[in-house]
């Protein structure tokens, strides 16, 4: 299981984190603290994008994670298909692609370019690169951003549906 | 509108500097002094009615040019290694700085001594474009989104995929305005290098004959061809790179 233990992480001497502790058994983890209170470094810290100043950080070693940032950070300059593509690398699968973004409103085939995207459309290609990886825990940094109330129960059945399975980090303001 | 509003003052700029070189030239008095832009105009008809005109420029633009082009590619593959390997891009970096900091013409001197007089054109004119685009490349890939980079890396993103997808986007606009740059450059010390290593049949040949001879209205003609010269080659550079940034999506006409 993935576990954080007494984590401390500061900036410039200001504190992000203090004595923070988290598990991510299977399922859903869901985390709702306010803003700034270190959610994202928290993340980066899984991601083992961060070192933590204290702490333990057990069971990440190897894992494969999908992930959904605060930001998108797609390609912009490329299509959908590029970008799942140029993200997955073995792992795409053309057709498991093609029904995940059919199911989130999306199409493959579209040769607009990311940067044409509106910010939902953005956010579900987003959130389609990190449940195509081949991963084994999602980590999903606010994925319902600009989304309507369709594209979130889709999005909210395919991440109940990966957690039957394996662990799930939810950031969200929004409860699933 | 706007842009018709813009290209008829700089019309009108062209104009007015004409006249002043056209009185300037009438004052003197003496063609071998400075020719009017009317002279030159006729010498320059003149002289693209002839088969050497049109060899003397295509020689020259063809050994700058190839000089530029090997530049280029040079220049590319060191600012990736130097963005890949720190320890290569400090060793690079005395060489840059001299390259960059010595005179053309010490470099031109230097130069013949190592090379033909024919091939000194293609030699001088990659080292004045080597530094620009070196420079310019490294600075574009070290532009390149911090947050992508760390997306890729998280979802272990093959390097071509990063270089086609981050890398590639991130340098076309710095390696644009470096080109741009270094074309013009490429020329101004290709001809400088001729006209002392006196290559037989090039632009710098007639140059270096028109001066001894005081033909002061062929001086200028063969002045005007090289400027042309060198607009047409980046005019033709400038466009197809725009093509590509487009392609890329990272379209920086305007610039």
């Amino acid at each position: 299981m993935i576990r954080l233990t007494n984590i401390c992480k500061a900036y410039g001497g200001k504190p992000v984190l203090e004595h923070t502790d988290l598990s991510l058994p299977v399922g859903i983890t869901f985390l709702d603290w306010p803003s700034g209170a270190g959610k994202t470094t928290l993340l980066r810290i899984l991601l083992g994008l961060e070192t933590p100043d204290e702490g333990r950080v057990e069971g990440t070693k190897g894992l494969r994670f999908g992930v959904v940032f605060q930001e998108d950070r797609l390609l912009e300059q490329l299509d959908a298909r590029t970008n799942l593509q140029f993200a997955l690398g073995k792992a795409y699968n053309e057709e498991k692609a093609q029904r995940l973004l059919l199911q989130l409103g999306l199409a493959l085939n579209d040769p607009k370019r990311v940067k044409d995207y509106s910010g939902g459309m953005k956010r579900r290609l987003a959130f389609a690169r990190s449940y195509l990886a081949d991963s084994d825990a999602l980590l999903l940094d606010e994925p319902f951003t600009g989304l309507d109330a369709e594209n979130r129960a889709v999005m909210r059945a395919l991440i109940e549906e990966y957690a039957k399975t394996k662990p799930v980090l939810l950031i969200s303001h929004e409860e699933p | 509108m706007k842009q018709f509003h813009r290209r008829t003052t700089e019309i009108a700029a062209a104009a007015f500097w004409l006249l002043i070189w056209q009185l300037a030239s009438m004052v003197l008095g003496y063609q071998i002094l400075l020719p009017g832009p009317a002279d030159v105009l006729v010498r320059l008809l003149q002289l693209a009615a002839t088969a050497s005109f049109w060899k003397g420029i295509g020689i020259s633009s063809l050994r700058i040019l190839t000089g530029f082009s090997a530049a280029c590619v040079l220049a590319v593959v060191c600012a990736a290694a130097a963005y890949a390997f720190p320890r290569f891009r400090v060793l690079l970096q005395p060489l840059v700085s001299a390259i960059k900091a010595v005179p053309v013409a010490s470099f031109i001197i230097l130069a013949l001594v190592w090379v033909r007089s024919s091939y000194l054109s293609v030699l001088i004119s990659a080292m004045m474009c080597f530094p620009a685009v070196y420079l310019g490349v490294l600075e574009g890939a070290g532009a390149a989104d911090p947050k992508l980079l760390e997306m890729a890396s998280v979802y272990s993103m093959s390097f071509w995929h990063r270089l086609i997808g981050i890398y590639v986007p991130a340098v076309l606009p710095s390696f644009r305005a470096a080109v741009k740059l270094a074309l013009g450059l490429c020329f101004k010390s290709g001809i400088a290098a001729e006209v002392i290593g006196l290559p037989k049949g090039t632009v710098g040949d007639y140059l270096y004959h028109a001066k001894i001879y005081f033909e002061t209205a062929d001086l200028f003609a063969w002045t005007v061809t090289v400027v042309l010269a060198a607009t047409i080659f980046e005019k033709i550079l400038l466009l197809l790179l725009d093509r590509a940034l487009a392609a890329w999506g990272t379209n920086e006409e305007g610039r």
